[in-house]
């Protein structure tokens, strides 16, 4: 006996949530197994479909951010996942996420990227943002302040504020740095100040003990002049952010928004809940905990995957297959001295032969290895050396798929969701 | 499993020269087993990306716990490079093993933390100091349950009288607020016994039944249903002699007691693996011990024979029978039920499983309270010092499972299960038992 169900989706980021829910909009029976917390918990939290144009199109355009994403994936070049997949998955992808989602998002209104401020003091151009980060919008002309605390590394309000007017925001913007009230340890965990916020606990401020929310406010306060928007560094509650932001806006008489911030990050950490949430309501079985590490072929189909529980291992089945593994950092794809390889179905990764080919000379440059993954066709199968599917029901999502550099480009998400799409979809109506 | 080398021919706990054929053996040499035991390609992979500290719901509540990144690979490589005291935060892991599974690179923090503790508790701890015996005393849980169930009604009313545990709390700093856990007037061994042993014999389906200290001296009935249970499907089930897993005593850094234990345990269940069985338990985090912990930390021959045959006990009936089909159409009365998943069950990846099975029977309404750790760790949450901490660990969970239809919890960890009804006052049951009801039972009621 295995453990049996119609698509079977390995990996637990976005790619394999949105599988799994496209799968079980077919009426598939879906399992999801995923071996550790995905690359979503280091991510910002935003959603990029598509910020800048992808190589092959020419400088200038490439370093303008795109305002409708949209509009350019007709440009993108052959064998980039959106052009395999084209773009009713994008829209696909990105309404699954959406209904997944529902109101702790933002930015389903328009086809149009919005800009959102980062902890840098960058701009950066999005298709979904947290309703947290609503209110801080760059297009937005509200004069704003920036909060920053000296124990929470990563976020120099300053900085940040120098580098936004820098950038030519259409509003004045300034930044102090605080200290958090209640006198947290230097290296305080993002979770310590999250889990203060989000039970209100009382803290002590100059020997008086007061509710945490209500000590932040007071102290931000004082700094405050007449700036309609306040934006505090992503660490406003994990459970229940909205009610943390309006207790502050409230106390402050002043919007409140969060800055998203680099890894760990809260809000890719309420993103992971969110869809993992979702998956539950839509009825998708999820394992987390092991990885998937062989595979036992039946002809050109796959037959079943062997999970590892620590030293046992235990044997899956399917009919349909969704490999969304993630790239190197998700451990999907790995390197050693040798080479570049998919670990469970060793599939082919294109690569140049000689290892120092996979880097150009500039940190900048078009790197090779960023756009290392597997090649599919546009039913999202992974091909095999002859360019053909390397198994009838195995089809491949997110970041394990080759031909785009997610961080260049900024369509790691987006490019997550819409083969994600399709790859679900795909080996649903199959199963 | 993690990429770190385990030890090939001596273990971290006996530093005698014989054993370690070092005969300079160094005491103030901090995670003494490091030529042997390499965990420097784990520690290597620590790209700090801080995942592993946002996952422990110690440092989420602890301002003085530095979390997981520091006491895994930055301490163990600041530990190399100088003749440096392990740090005494390493004592409030409360080796939930949450960070283990979140790190996206496969850093084996709790092999780290373990070794770390146990060399802490070694080298550095006071063996007179009265928290080194309450923790002693915690952690051989089983000598004590063993004593206890010999008179268990006067143990129960002991364990739980007034000035009693008042001068526990004082002197030993064990917390007055938890009701110790009642022992069952017959053990399950006693009851094996009485029974007259297995009564299925079947050469080629066969299980060793690893029920851990708690279901014998303390819900002897999660036993009883796991071995009807499997009778059902026609197994033969092996009760073999045993210690206890070790889990309390890794937590503790009483990694000498836990040795101890584990070869008794892997002598034992060895012999039962080379008569065709499987190993089972019924506790995660004993699951858990014999699988991940046992081969990270020792070296006892047949070690990893024990880990590789080892199962929870409805891992093993998913994977060998059908489950769902013989559940499909059973119809039980059974209280609608909040379920926790354990940390260590989680761990394993059996975090969604309980649900699942139970979901295919008619009348049971399951539901999952998410997945914050319930606070009690184990023995942490009986420390007076960590009392408020470990409930204000829970305070999620509970609220969860207030909002839950049900009022009987469900959940395979017994500690778990003490925290469970301590901040909620429900009755909390076992997988099993709801398996047994739908597959076993003639009266079908909730009994
Ligand atoms: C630091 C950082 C910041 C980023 N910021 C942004 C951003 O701001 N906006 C944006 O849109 N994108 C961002 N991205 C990119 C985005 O997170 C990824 O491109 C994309 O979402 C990848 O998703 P995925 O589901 O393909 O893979 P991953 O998120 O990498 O997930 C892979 C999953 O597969 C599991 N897995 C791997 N091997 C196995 C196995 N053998 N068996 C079972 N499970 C396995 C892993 O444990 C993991 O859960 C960022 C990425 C990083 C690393
Ligand atoms: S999660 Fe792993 S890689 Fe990240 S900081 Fe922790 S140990 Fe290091
Ligand atoms: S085992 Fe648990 S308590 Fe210990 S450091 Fe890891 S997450 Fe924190």
């Amino acid at each position: 006996m295995a453990i049996e169900d119609d698509v079977l989706v390995i990996g637990g980021g976005v790619a394999a949530v949105a599988s799994a829910l496209a799968a079980r909009e077919t009426g598939a029976r879906v399992r999801l197994i995923a071996h550790k917390q995905s690359t979503l918990r280091q991510a910002s939290g935003l959603i990029d479909v598509l910020g800048y144009h992808p190589e092959g199109a020419d400088d200038e355009s490439r370093t303008a951010p795109i305002s409708d994403p949209f509009g350019a994936l007709d440009a993108v070049p052959e064998g980039h996942p959106y052009e395999r997949v084209g773009e009713e998955a994008v829209r696909g992808g990105l309404d699954l996420f959406d209904d997944a989602v529902g109101d702790a998002y933002a930015g389903g209104h328009t086809d149009r990227n919005a800009l959102v401020p980062t902890h840098g003091g960058t701009v950066k151009p999005t298709a979904r943002y947290p309703a947290g980060a609503a209110a801080g919008l760059a297009s937005d002309e509200r004069d704003a302040f920036l909060v920053g605390f000296d124990a929470v590394t990563g976020f120099d309000a300053d900085v940040a504020a120098d580098h936004l007017r820098a950038a030519g925001v259409p509003f004045d913007v300034r930044g102090a740095t605080l200290r958090f009230p209640g006198d947290l340890r230097d290296d305080a965990k993002l979770t310590r100040y999250a889990h203060l916020l989000d039970q209100n606990d009382e803290i002590e401020v100059d020997g008086q003990s007061r509710p945490a929310r209500e000590a932040l406010a007071e102290r931000v306060k004082a700094h405050l002049g007449g700036h309609e928007r306040v934006g505090f560094p992503a660490i406003l509650g994990d459970a229940e952010p909205a009610g943390v932001r309006a207790d502050l806006a409230d106390s402050l008489g002043a919007d409140v928004f969060e800055v998203p911030m680099g890894p760990p990050s809260l809000p890719g950490m309420r993103l992971s809940d969110m869809l993992f949430e979702a998956l539950e309501d839509a009825g998708v079985h999820v394992e987390t905990g092991n990885p998937v590490v062989d595979v036992e072929a039946d002809g050109d189909r796959v037959d079943r995957v062997i999970a590892e529980h620590t030293a046992t291992r235990v044997p899956y089945r399917a009919e349909q297959y969704v490999l969304a593994t993630g790239g190197l950092v998700g451990k999907g794809i790995r390197s050693d001295r040798e080479r570049v390889y998919e670990p469970i179905f060793d599939l082919p990764i294109p690569q140049p032969e000689d290892r120092y080919d996979w880097f150009e000379e500039g940190a900048f440059d078009d790197h090779p290895f960023a756009r290392f993954g597997v090649p599919v066709d546009r039913e999202t199968r992974p091909l095999d050396a002859d360019d053909e599917p390397a198994y009838e029901n195995l089809r491949a999502a997110g970041a394990v798929v080759g031909g785009y550099d997610f961080a260049a480009e900024k369509s790691g998400s987006g490019v997550s969701l819409a083969t994600g799409y399709a790859a679900g979809t795909g080996a649903g109506e199959r199963a | 499993m993690s990429d770190a080398e385990t030890p090939d021919d001596y273990d971290v706990t006996d530093d005698s020269p014989a054993a370690t054929g070092d005969d300079e053996f160094e005491p103030v040499q901090v995670f003494p087993e490091s030529e042997d035991m390499d965990l420097r390609p784990g520690s290597d992979d620590c790209y700090k990306c801080s995942t592993c500290d946002t996952n422990c719901p110690v440092a989420e509540v602890d301002d003085d716990f530095p979390g997981p990144k520091f006491q895994g690979p930055e301490q163990w490589r600041l530990k190399r490079k100088d003749d440096h005291d392990i740090d005494d935060s390493v004592m409030k892991c409360s080796n939930c093993m949450r960070c283990d599974s979140a790190c996206p690179s496969e850093v084996p923090l709790s092999q780290m933390h373990n070794t770390a503790r146990g060399s802490f508790v070694e080298n550095q701890m006071d063996k007179l100091s009265p928290e080194y015996i309450r923790n002693r005393i915690l952690s051989n849980y089983r000598t004590s349950a063993w004593l206890a169930s010999k008179v268990p009604r006067l143990s129960n009313f002991m364990m739980n009288f007034g000035p009693a545990r008042w001068v526990m709390e004082k002197t030993l700093g064990v917390t007055a607020e938890r009701d110790f856990p009642e022992f069952a007037e017959q053990t399950f061994r006693e009851w094996w016994v009485e029974r007259g042993g297995a009564q299925v014999e079947n050469p080629d389906k066969r299980v060793a039944y690893f029920h851990g200290c708690y279901s014998n001296y303390n819900t002897p009935e999660v036993g009883k249903a796991m071995v009807e249970v499997f009778e059902e499907f026609g197994y033969e089930v092996m009760v073999p002699d045993q210690g206890c897993s070790g889990t309390p005593m890794f937590a503790n850094g009483m990694l000498d007691d836990a040795r101890r234990h584990a070869e008794t345990n892997v002598e034992n269940l060895v012999a039962a693996i080379g008569e065709g069985a499987d190993v089972i338990a019924s506790c995660t985090s004993c699951s858990l011990s014999l699988r991940q912990e046992y081969p990270e930390l020792f070296d006892i021959h047949g070690i990893e024979d024990v880990s590789e045959h080892t199962y929870e006990a409805l891992e093993y009936l998913r994977i060998h029978e059908d489950l769902e089909g013989e559940l499909d159409g059973s119809e039980v009365d059974f209280p609608d039920l909040a379920y926790h998943a354990p940390c260590h069950a989680r761990n394993q990846g059996l975090d969604g499983q309980a649900i699942e099975v139970v979901d295919r029977i008619d009348g049971v309404e399951a539901e999952d309270v998410g997945d914050s750790c319930s606070g009690i760790s184990g023995t942490y949450g009986w420390k007076a010092e960590k009392y408020d901490l470990s409930m204000e660990i829970g305070e999620e969970m509970f609220e969860h499972m207030e909002d839950a239809e049900g009022d009987v919890g469900m959940t395979e960890c017994p500690t778990c299960a003490m925290q469970m009804g301590h901040g909620t006052g429900y009755e909390i049951r076992h997988p099993l038992e709801v398996l047994e009801a739908a597959l076993v039972s003639e009266d079908t009621s909730s009994a």
